[in-house]
């Protein structure tokens, strides 16, 4: 039996943040009414000409500093000719032999392993428009507000060997992105887009097999099943003796499997030539080193910071820098509380993200604040509540219902820590469980939870709970 | 280097040129010339020449990411073909 070696490489499509086109001055506001942020020059009208966007240079030298890439000071736009009814124009302005951003690499991990995948490329290019195919008396409507909207295609090395290798690179990349402010990330509206070459060879073998390339997967989880299907579809026709031929495929999501996206395989020739109205872009020091002085914290310094100043496991340090934001309020959390980080990554990775995700939200959109998650902490902190009362007030706060004191206030959910008082409850709770007692000294010490339930119970979770643990020990064990 | 007719109307169906089959003679004939001028500058050793990438020595212009441009759809679809509903219509685009 051949074991086979599966070899992924990425080409992924970021829409770059800028308010105006990469060669025009129209907005790219997404969603806006069909054909309104499309100007001359987006149609092609004969006589126009590209001016180049500085902010979109900017965002693509922001992304090659990040990513420890070459910075190409010279590069060059190309023309890529072909025929669609979405390219106004008939080419695409894209690069082809000098793109801005040269080889780089991105540290991945998957199951505690670290692992380096090499960028090959990074190259600026416009978007085309979008056809829609739906019926207008048998014509398709061609909407080119996109067109025009820049892109940054990130092109990497085949250096993974795995579906779960390439979710973790495209996360990796997914999260660097947003940190950088270039790219809103999102891949329902066609922001962060991903094509995925995949081929399979015997274990050992050093020459490539023949890849297919599969198109536009929007969502990480479809990206995933999409190579593993078609790594599985390319062992069966090798192993039966077939050979793979070189085509694009589109994932179906609803049947889980690729298809053959092209009936007719003629050799795609896109002509590249370098556009004549354009000439070399040239960026100099002082715009490059301006763009490496606004670089932010990058995720992997923000992680091992996280590590290192808050005593946090990786585990944890990686959660809570998935995003900026996320970053931010756990920051601004830990720095307004008594309590400890630990204790507050704990609460954002438990209740939070619990209620985050079941309403489908993100972390600006917390009806609860890091200060008053803060507040909740230092009062489990100095033993005004506890924490199963925490998780209750929690939830209060996700309703709207006012800060922790507030609802403490006027739900009378301070917690008893008044020593005579609990052991007053717990005399009561002794004196109806002498069944209970006899098992405990009988040796089923098991038991012991049943007198906290009931103490608990008598007091609506409110007795704090080390307090009655030492309590019914000394009365259980006297 | 000559080009062969098939060479030809490949080049022409990318480019969506619609020739004849004297059409294709001619330009076989003068593509095979272009080609032929290229062989000859193929023959100067071009050791350590940076590839021109554009004849003149400009440099290119950048813009400051300005929304500058406003609504003109009406204007721009009034020269259109046909339209519906805001959109471009095109003859239907099988993929």
């Amino acid at each position: 039996m051949t074991t086979w070696e599966p070899v992924i490489g990425l080409e992924v499509h970021v829409q770059l943040l800028t308010r105006s086109k990469i060669f025009s001055g129209a907005a790219t506001r997404f969603g806006s009414a069909p054909n309104t942020q499309a100007c001359a020059v987006d149609i092609a009208l004969p006589g126009v000409l590209p001016v180049m966007n500085s902010e979109a240079a900017r965002m693509a030298v922001k992304f090659g500093l990040a990513v420890a890439a070459r910075i190409n000071q010279t590069s060059i736009f190309a023309r890529k000719n072909y025929f669609y009814p979405d390219l106004p124009k008939g080419y695409q302005i894209s690069q082809y032999e000098l793109p801005i951003v040269g080889g780089g690499h991105l540290t991945i991990s998957t199951n505690g392993n670290d692992k380096r995948i090499g960028i090959t490329r990074a190259h600026l290019e416009e978007d085309a428009g979008k056809s829609l195919h739906e019926d207008y008396h048998g014509m398709t409507g061609i909407d080119l507000n996109r067109a025009g909207t820049p892109l940054l295609e990130i092109v990497s090395e085949p250096d993974m060997r795995s579906p779960q290798e390439a979710i973790a690179y495209l996360k990796k990349l997914h999260t660097l992105v947003r940190y950088l402010e270039i790219c809103d990330g999102n891949m329902q509206e066609g922001s962060f887009r991903c094509d995925a070459n995949v081929s399979i060879r015997p274990l050992g073998q050093t020459e490539l097999g023949t890849r297919t390339e599969l198109k536009n997967i929007n969502s990480f989880r479809f990206i995933e099943r999409a190579i593993q299907y078609e790594i599985e579809r390319q062992i069966e026709i090798l192993e039966d003796g077939g050979q793979i031929i070189q085509e694009t495929r589109l994932y179906d999501p609803d049947r889980n499997e690729t298809r053959s996206m092209r009936s007719k395989e003629e050799a795609h020739d896109y002509r590249y030539f370098p556009d004549p109205d354009l000439p070399p872009m040239i960026l100099h020091d002082d715009f490059i080193d301006s763009v490496r002085n606004s670089l932010p914290e990058l995720p992997d310094a923000k992680k091992q910071r996280f590590i290192e100043q808050y005593g946090l496991n990786d585990e944890d340090a990686v959660q809570l820098t998935a995003t900026k934001e996320l970053a931010d309020y756990f920051e601004t959390a830990t720095s307004a509380t008594q309590g400890s980080a630990k204790t507050v990554a704990n609460w954002i990775a438990g209740e939070l993200s619990g209620y985050l995700n079941k309403e489908n939200k993100d972390i600006t959109e917390s009806p609860v604040g890091a200060g008053q998650l803060a507040t909740l902490i230092d009062r489990i902190h100095d033993r005004t509540i506890s924490g199963k009362i925490a998780k209750e007030i929690f939830e209060s706060m996700w309703n709207g219902e006012g800060d922790t004191d507030t609802i403490i206030e006027k739900k009378g959910l301070k917690q008893i820590t008044d020593a005579g008082a609990i052991e007053k409850i717990i005399d009561e709770v002794l004196a109806k469980s002498e069944k209970q007692q006899e098992q405990y000294k009988s040796g089923q010490t098991k038991v012991f939870g049943y007198f906290v339930g009931q103490v608990m119970k008598a007091t609506k979770g409110k007795a704090n709970p080390q307090q009655v643990n030492e309590i019914l020990k000394r009365k259980l064990d006297a | 280097m000559a080009l062969d007719h098939q060479t030809v109307r490949e080049i022409a169906e990318l480019a969506h040129l619609e020739l004849d089959d004297s059409e294709i003679d001619q330009h076989a004939d003068e593509l095979s010339r272009i080609l032929g001028f290229i062989e000859q500058m193929n023959q100067v050793d071009t050791t350590g020449v940076e590839p021109l990438a554009h004849p003149h020595d400009g440099r290119l212009r950048l813009r400051d990411d300005q929304v500058t441009e406003s609504d003109q759809r009406a204007s721009f679809q009034r020269i259109a073909p046909a339209t519906e509903a805001g959109l471009y219509l095109v003859p239907r685009v099988i993929e």
